[in-house]
């Protein structure tokens, strides 16, 4: 190899530290506590500027909606689901959501899912850097 | 109290693939259609305001005037997403209701691309598509429809019959696009999009052009052009007000809402009170979000509404009876004016075999991502 590649973030919410866990960050408005993915002079709900602190987002959220797509842009491999998911913080993400078939009658609106972060399914962008993507995957219910 | 505003002329081109027209000339035809339709020329024009999206810096208005008459009047091109028209034909309005001008022109135009809308902007790095979800307008609308299944239990058979109702109403349309019979089994098991939304769900990318000739009331009556005016009771435009999800979905809703509220509080009317009403159909699913936006029935309601048939021609409050942007099409900067040009019609008692008997008020309306939402209401000549 003849230039060194990275890891690196394929979402500005999500933070690589080196030698611990990824993991994603929100910024979060001081005067009415509203949660961001990136940042912005003011907030958008209150108004209030240069306001924010970082806060780190929760791990764990339920389904809040979702299509599952089989029709998209050239070279995207279908069907995925696309899921909007409720994080327990109160945050909200976009993205896939894998580990269930891409099935209506198998995908429970409300169902209990967790953040998993992983490679971002092999992409590369023109220097070759590997990115780091967040994905939704349905949390194991404890037996009743 | 200012004068109040009319709609003395309105037309558009039957919706279509023009491939071998361009932009401007779309735009100058419905123009000269709408003029005839009012019997005027452009030289009683004082101001057009032009709409056009994909050409948005193209002085595309300019270009209008070019084909049918430069008169030295002022023109502002705008673009507003799929509210596009309609922020024209607003525009026109606020330039007769503040006294600027007794006559205005606004003109919608669009002439489409191929294939899926939306998406885009992959900027620096990676493709994002499918990588952290999809965001397609197929798949955007699919997830507002969902979120509307979550809260009500909305199912996909209810969001196809919208598509079944609508392509009905476009067989009795000569204006539409396709006019064509597509039963429920053939809606549901058609191409599947984004689920819940199949390709017979989704709204028919094709080229289009609207007009309107604006007026004031003075100017109506001097031109002796009452019995066909149509008078503007309400016009409103909103953005998007902050929501929560706002972050990850483009909110089709609050907005609506904050619109209807502005626009029935400037009529002084309810949703009770309505004949018709074009409504942005742009997937089936958004269609059911907006029964209960506009305030055609209650929250959780939209499904049993569609059930029942009252939002059909004949039923209790008649929706897309056009064909809606499903089946009539939907070239983006033209819409927002042609859904003006169907209350109208109809308003005008001049819809033939789909008109809506009696019909006295309308509400169009009209959304663009990312947001913007325009609401017209519109009433059965007082002249
Ligand atoms: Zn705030």
């Amino acid at each position: 190899m003849s230039t060194a590649t990275q890891l690196l973030p394929a979402a500005p919410c999500l933070r690589i530290p080196d030698g611990e866990p990824p993991f994603l960050e929100g910024q979060c408005c001081g005067a009415c506590g509203s949660l961001y993915l990136t940042s912005r002079m003011a907030c958008s709900r209150c108004g209030k500027r240069d306001d924010f602190h970082a806060q780190r987002l929760a791990s764990e959220g339920t389904l809040y909606s979702y299509a599952i797509v089989h029709r998209s842009f050239p070279g995207v491999e279908t069907p995925f689901i696309s899921a909007i998911v409720d994080l327990a913080d109160g945050a909200v993400l976009k993205g896939n959501l894998r580990g269930i078939p891409a099935d209506p009658n198998q995908i429970r609106l409300g169902m209990a899912v967790k953040v998993v972060i992983d490679d971002a399914l092999g992409r590369r962008d023109k220097e070759g850097n590997a990115y780091l993507a967040y994905f939704f995957e349905p949390l194991e219910e404890s037996a009743a | 109290m200012s004068d109040d505003v009319y709609i003395i002329g309105v037309d558009m081109l039957k919706f279509g693939r023009f491939p071998d027209r361009t932009v401007p000339q779309l735009g100058a035809q419905a123009a000269l259609m709408a003029l005839d339709d009012a019997g005027l020329e452009i030289h009683a024009m004082e101001a057009l305001y032009c709409g056009n999206l994909y050409q948005a810096n193209a002085m595309v208005g300019q270009r209008i005037l070019q084909e049918i008459g430069q008169t030295g009047i002022p023109v502002v091109n705008c673009a507003n997403a799929c509210a596009t028209g309609a922020t024209a034909f607003r525009e026109a309005w606020m330039a007769v209701k503040a006294g600027a001008c007794d006559l205005a022109l606004a003109v919608g135009v669009e002439q489409m691309g191929k294939g899926l809308l939306g998406g885009g902007g992959a900027g620096t790095g990676i493709p994002k598509e499918g990588l952290f979800g999809g965001s397609t307008m197929p798949t955007v609308f699919a997830e507002a429809g969902m979120e509307h299944a979550h809260r009500y239990g909305t199912t996909f058979e209810q969001f196809a019959k919208v598509s079944v109702k609508n392509h009905h109403h476009s067989t009795l349309n000569p204006k539409a696009a396709y006019q064509m019979e597509t039963p429920l089994e053939m809606v549901m098991n058609a191409e599947m999009i984004s689920y819940p939304n199949t390709k017979l769900m989704c709204s028919v990318n094709v080229d289009g052009a609207a007009a309107a000739v604006l007026a004031s009331g003075k100017k109506v009556r001097e031109l002796g052009l009452g019995k066909r005016a149509v008078k503007v009771r309400a016009s409103a435009l909103t953005s998007d007000p902050w929501q929560a999800r706002d972050l990850v979905m483009p909110d089709v809703n609050s907005c609506t809402r904050l619109a209807a509220e502005k626009a029935f509080n400037m009529a002084g009317i309810g949703a009770e009170d309505l004949d018709l009403v074009e409504l942005h159909d742009c997937f089936a699913t958004a269609e059911l979000l907006h029964y209960e936006n506009l305030g055609l029935c209650a929250d959780g309601e939209a499904g049993r509404l569609i059930d029942e048939g009252e939002t059909a021609l004949g039923g209790r409050i008649p929706v897309n009876v056009s064909g809606g942007l499903l089946s009539k099409g939907h070239p983006l900067g033209a819409t927002g004016i042609a859904n003006i040009y169907e209350v109208s019609t109809h308003l005008r008692g001049e819809a033939g075999r789909r008109q809506v008997i009696d019909a006295r008020l309308g509400l169009t309306h009209v959304i663009g991502l990312g947001s913007a939402c325009a609401i017209h209401i519109l009433e059965k000549s007082d002249l």
